[in-house]
């Protein structure tokens, strides 16, 4: 690890001016199970470390009518144990999923959202994402991207809480350096918008919009700029939406699922009227099927008319030279999670 | 001189029954030490540097940024210019620092050039390394009924005959298999503390062989081994990989003398994972042809495989494994890799072999529509030692564990409920065993005190225990009144804990010492009271006369008759020497119940049976542990861990606990653990079972999931991606 500078600021107005706008030089820590695994093997080297887990505004789960607000450094045991959670099924199976006590209880939902892919040529070195895709392209891409992949970008984005939050039509807050004038509506790539003259803004976006596949050196795989952090996740409230995530694990370990998919479904009279299916551990970032969607909206849900959910999100699926099992996965992922979020048997493990 | 015995069964108060660790509150609390616990005032951190090229040669080292980096006090290279380096990990250097992170910018701080050599880590596919001109000369090996007359050429008859044999047989199989290289994953990774005191080192070694390694870094230190003392009182786990000081023990014990501090040098994991061991693949094609009762008439086959840049691959000699057909050819190839070289992996060679053929000889099964049970059964005129009784006799015990007739359905047939199947699998194996060299020094102090001392160590089995019953039983003393002394090289020395000796041995030593050594109280006590020595017993705590419980006096007293000087006794055993305390050889049969979801390739144990011959027990708890730990073992290596290397750069890709895949307490299953010991293993005395326990998993769940499917997939581990390739589903 290299020597940081560590700084811990009490409250969000302390952010402004800690973080350097030069990709690499600061880097959030929250839970750290992941920055700091990077920082031991120098793959990521910060000159300042900025420990965002002293902001009392960032921490704690609130919940209104209109829906569930989670502050980024919330631990993921605490949204576990969150009875105002309940409401979203396909959240607290994505966290029991982990099936680590010690991730869930230092890991934070900051975190997971912003954690680094774990492609094993990124882990091994390979910068993202030009060097990486060319590894990936011709080595071992059994855990790849089935998804999005046509680009250098070809791993796979690494949360397992992004697709349900994303199924159930979450937003995030974020905030960084002030700049440029307030605008109608989410700003288009997260810039923050000037709060009466504040030296920080903030801006609210849709978490389908907060991941991006990067196509060159230095973008990330999130709309945040390298001095822009997350600091609420918004889940809005509908009690009529039924929710799941199914996840293909090999194990009771804390490995990613091979794939993955949440679903959330508006089940009126026994038909689906309304459909946010997002497959997880299978693109490069959080992978919206609208193919999926519409093969199940207008149906009842049964086997048959899951099983076809689930092929027609991976009717389009590309995958490389050496994950074609994974298509298979994404298609029972889907179709288990769409039983599992109408209360059926899902007819596997 | 004393003719050594064990009691008779049924009289022991300590010896085959179940016995709690003497350790284990010091494990569970963290009181035990282990190397990297080991810290002397003033201890330097220590970090090796790994090649992060799989073949190149080192052009050129620039130390001189690394020594500038605060807190760093010494920087020493490893290998020199024009060195070449056939694996990614190989150690380049090592940095000595104030603190593991001063260390670790050290490290980052060193330059090497490389000049790039052509990389091959493909062990696989067989064509691609003859491509790439990394193959040995391939090794074969004929057995055959028939001879060839005077003047025919050997090789063409023996294709002729294997021809003749398999067109004469009922049904003839073909199939591939391979298992991949896994390594040891160690929970405690290679290394020591070392300190000198003037001219002699003390290294805190985790080590497998305490009593064999100090010459091992008193050799390149230029010292000699008297000068050395190795210390390990607690060890995570070796499985085979840590006999030897290596490269990186004597570095640390080196840079402790040139800094003139202590040194702590533990390998980082993903160094040890690629540089110190693993265990060798192996790959194979084979026709088998069978009656059609399932017994093979002949064996033909072809195997490769690699155990690293000098090739190697699993040992032709078991293949194919316990059964030797008497009509048989095999041919191994070995294949040289840009990766790190194999070390004794728990049972070296056996779980491969079992795997690779004993999926064959379940195939016969498939493919005859018969109980798998069975085809092994009848198969067993053909084992390769004496065992074929007892293996009758195991595989009744585990069917009926098993309940193996009510569940068989034969291959593929089963019921299948949603996508999920299920289904049966067996193999079976063999161990030598047998005590390895030990000697012990048993102390009885005038005021009861008793402890044996020899330089043997506990890999987790359980030895330090088992030393303790021994002595305790011998002189009919609860287990806590023995003070075992074992870790430390000054001690008598006994042999390094490898091939599942290590439990033989030491009682072997120890109850020799013991029975000697109550034999000479024993003569001081018979003069006190009166009676003859040989009418003496040692129980409960007293030596008294056979036939008269009056005449006795408490192990207290009785000691206070050896007067100022306490009484030391050495006892010695040497290999292979004749005994009645102990032998060699074990059998053991192993079923597996699985259900595998056909939607995803998931395969999970449902239950494992494990039948397993010993010889007597000592301690039939640890000995049950020793076989969960090996099944557990065995399932992780059947269904979840590999090495995967990346064909391109020959990086280990997933050398790290994060990505190397192992299974979890909820993946295992229900293990029902059998220990199989009638009389007649009692009567011959101590084996050892470190090994055995983990050879038959492989073969076992793999054959279970081709019972389950009726799809054999052909290389373990079972993962989803190769389970659905093989279901044609991916
Ligand atoms: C062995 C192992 C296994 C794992 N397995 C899983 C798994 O199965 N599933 C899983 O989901 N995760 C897994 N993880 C990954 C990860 O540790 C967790 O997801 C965890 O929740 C991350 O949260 P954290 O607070 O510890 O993140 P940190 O390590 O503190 O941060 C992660 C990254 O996000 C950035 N970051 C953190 N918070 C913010 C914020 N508010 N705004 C902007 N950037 C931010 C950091 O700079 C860093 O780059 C695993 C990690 C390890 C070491």
């Amino acid at each position: 690890m290299k020597a940081f500078e560590y700084a811990a600021p009490r409250r969000e107005s302390e952010l402004a001016g800690l973080f350097s706008g030069r990709p690499g030089a600061t880097a959030v820590l929250a839970g750290g199970t992941d920055l700091v695994g990077l920082m031991k093997k120098m793959i990521v080297a910060p000159d300042r470390v900025v420990n965002i887990k002293e902001i009392a505004s960032l921490y704690g789960i609130s919940a209104d009518s209109a829906g569930v607000t989670v502050g980024a450094v919330t631990r993921l045991d605490e949204m576990l144990d969150s009875a105002d959670l309940d409401a979203f099924p396909a959240v607290k199976q994505a966290i029991r999923g982990i099936n680590s006590m010690q991730l869930q209880s230092q890991g934070t939902i900051g975190g997971e959202l912003c954690q680094r892919p774990r492609c094993w040529y990124f882990r091994n070195g390979c910068g993202l994402p030009t060097e990486l895709g060319r590894m990936v392209e011709r080595g071992d891409n059994r855990y790849h991207a089935i998804f999005g992949n046509r680009g250098p970008a070809k791993y796979v984005s690494a949360s397992r809480i992004a697709p349900a939050l994303v199924a159930l039509g979450a937003s995030v807050r974020i905030v960084g350096p002030a700049s440029g004038e307030a605008v109608e509506g989410p700003p288009k790539n997260g810039a923050p918008v000037a709060q009466d003259g504040n030296a920080l803004g903030e801006a609210i976006m849709p978490l389908a919009d907060f991941f991006v596949t990067p196509r060159a050196p230095h973008q990330g795989e999130t709309v945040l700029d390298p001095d822009q952090i997350v600091t609420h996740i918004h889940i809005p409230r509908d009690e009529q939406i039924a929710s799941a995530t199914y996840e293909v694990r090999q194990s009771e370990g804390p490995e990613y699922p091979l794939a993955a998919a949440a679903a959330a479904l508006r089940i009126e009279a026994g038909v689906v009227t309304e459909a946010r299916i997002v497959l997880g551990q299978v693109a490069p970032v959080p992978w919206v099927s609208e193919a999926a969607a519409a093969a199940i909206v207008g149906q009842a849900v049964t086997p048959e008319s899951a099983r076809a959910a689930g092929e027609a999100a991976v009717a389009r699926a590309t995958p490389l030279s050496q994950n074609r099992y994974k298509v298979q996965l994404a298609r029972v992922s889907v179709e288990r999670a769409i039983l599992q979020a109408a209360g059926l048997e899902t007819g596997g493990f | 001189m004393a003719e050594y015995s064990w009691p008779r069964r049924g009289t022991t108060s300590l010896i085959d029954t179940e016995q709690t660790r003497i350790d284990g509150v010091a494990k569970a609390s963290g009181a035990a030490k282990y190397s990297c616990d080991i810290n002397p005032k003033g201890t330097l951190v220590a970090r090796a540097m790994g090649c992060p090229h799989a073949h190149c040669k080192i052009k050129s080292i620039d130390i001189s940024l690394a020594k500038d980096v605060p807190g760093v006090v010494l920087v020493s290279p490893a290998k020199a210019i024009g060195d070449e380096i056939q694996w990614q990990g190989d150690i380049i250097a090592y940095v000595a620092a104030e603190t593991e992170g001063a260390a670790a910018e050290g490290v980052a701080a060193i330059t090497v050039e490389y000049e790039m050599l052509d990389v091959f880590v493909d062990d696989q596919h067989l064509a691609a390394a003859e491509a790439a001109d990394r193959t040995g000369k391939p090794l074969s090996n004929v057995q055959l009924v028939n001879e060839p007359g005077d003047d025919e050429d050997e090789e063409a008859f023996e294709e002729a005959e294997i021809q003749r044999l398999l067109e004469a047989s009922d049904v003839v199989v073909e199939g591939n298999y391979g298992i991949n290289v896994i390594t040891h994953m160690c929970m405690e990774p290679h290394g020591s503390t070392c300190e000198w005191n003037g001219d002699q080192l003390t290294a805190h070694l985790s080590t497998q062989n305490v009593s064999g390694t100090a010459g091992q870094f008193a050799d390149p230190l230029g010292i000699t081994a008297s000068d050395v003392t190795v210390h390990c009182d607690f060890i995570g786990g070796g499985f085979g990989s840590k006999f030897a000081a290596d490269s990186w023990g004597v570095a640390c014990a080196e840079l402790a003398r040139q800094t003139g501090r202590p040194v702590r040098l533990m390998l980082d994991r993903d160094i040890e994972l690629k540089t110190a061991g693993n265990r060798p693949s192996g790959f194979i094609k084979v026709k088998i042809g069978a009656d059609k009762n399932g017994v093979v008439q002949v064996w033909d086959s072809q195997q490769w495989g690699t155990s690293g840049a000098s090739g190697g691959g699993v040992s032709q000699g078991v293949v194919p494994y316990v059964f030797d057909p008497e009509n048989r050819r095999r041919t191994a190839t070995s294949i040289a890799t840009n990766a790190g070289p194999q070390r004794a992996w728990r049972a070296p060679n056996h779980p491969q072999a079992a795997a690779i053929t004993h999926t064959a000889y379940d195939d016969v099964a498939a493919a005859l529509g018969i109980d798998s049970y069975d085809v092994f059964l009848r198969n067993l005129d053909s084992v390769s030692n004496d065992k074929a009784d007892v293996y009758r006799a195991q595989m009744e015990r585990a069917a009926e564990l098993m309940q193996w007739k009510s569940k068989w359905h034969a291959h593929g047939k089963g019921e299948k409920k949603g996508s999920v199947v299920t289904g049966l699998g067996m193999g079976i194996h063999t161990w030598g065993g047998g005590g390895h060299n030990s000697t012990c020094r048993i102390t009885i102090h005038p005021d009861g005190g008793v402890e044996t001392a020899l330089g043997s160590q506990d890999l987790g089995t359980g030895t330090r225990t088992v030393i303790g019953i021994v002595v305790a039983e011998t002189f009919g003393l609860p287990l806590d009144a023995v003070n075992v002394k074992i870790g430390s090289s000054s001690y008598p020395a006994s042999g390094p804990s490898g091939g599942s000796t290590t439990v033989a041995g030491v009682s072997e030593s120890n109850r020799r010492a013991a029975q000697d050594a109550l034999a000479q109280l024993n003569e001081l006590v018979a003069a006190k009271l009166g009676v003859g020595a040989a009418d003496l017993v040692a129980k409960e705590g007293r030596i008294q006369a056979s036939g008269d419980a009056s005449k006795s006096l408490s192990w207290k007293e009785a000691c206070a008759l050896l007067g100022m000087t306490p009484l030391e006794v050495n006892g010695e055993f040497r290999r292979g020497e004749p005994s009645s305390l102990s032998s060699s050889q074990v059998a053991g049969v192993q079923m597996a119940e699985v259900a595998v979801d056909l939607d995803t390739g998931i395969v999970k144990p449902l239950k494992f049976v494990a039948v397993q011959d010993m010889g007597l027990i000592i301690n039939r708890k640890t000995a049950a542990s020793q076989i969960y730990g090996a099944v557990i073992m065995g399932i992780a290596y059947s269904i979840f861990e590999e090495r995967i290397m990346d064909l391109q750069t020959g990086a280990f890709l997933n050398a790290e606990l994060a990505d190397y895949r192992l299974p979890r307490l909820g993946d295992i299953g229900e293990i029902v653990v059998d220990l199989w010991e009638p009389d007649s293993e009692y009567e011959r005395g101590v084996v050892g079972l470190g090994e055995p326990p983990v050879i038959s998993p492989g073969a076992a769940i793999s054959n279970a999931v081709a019972n389950a499917t009726g799809v054999r997939v052909p290389v373990l581990p079972l993962t989803p991606q190769r389970v659905l390739d093989a279901l044609g589903s991916a």
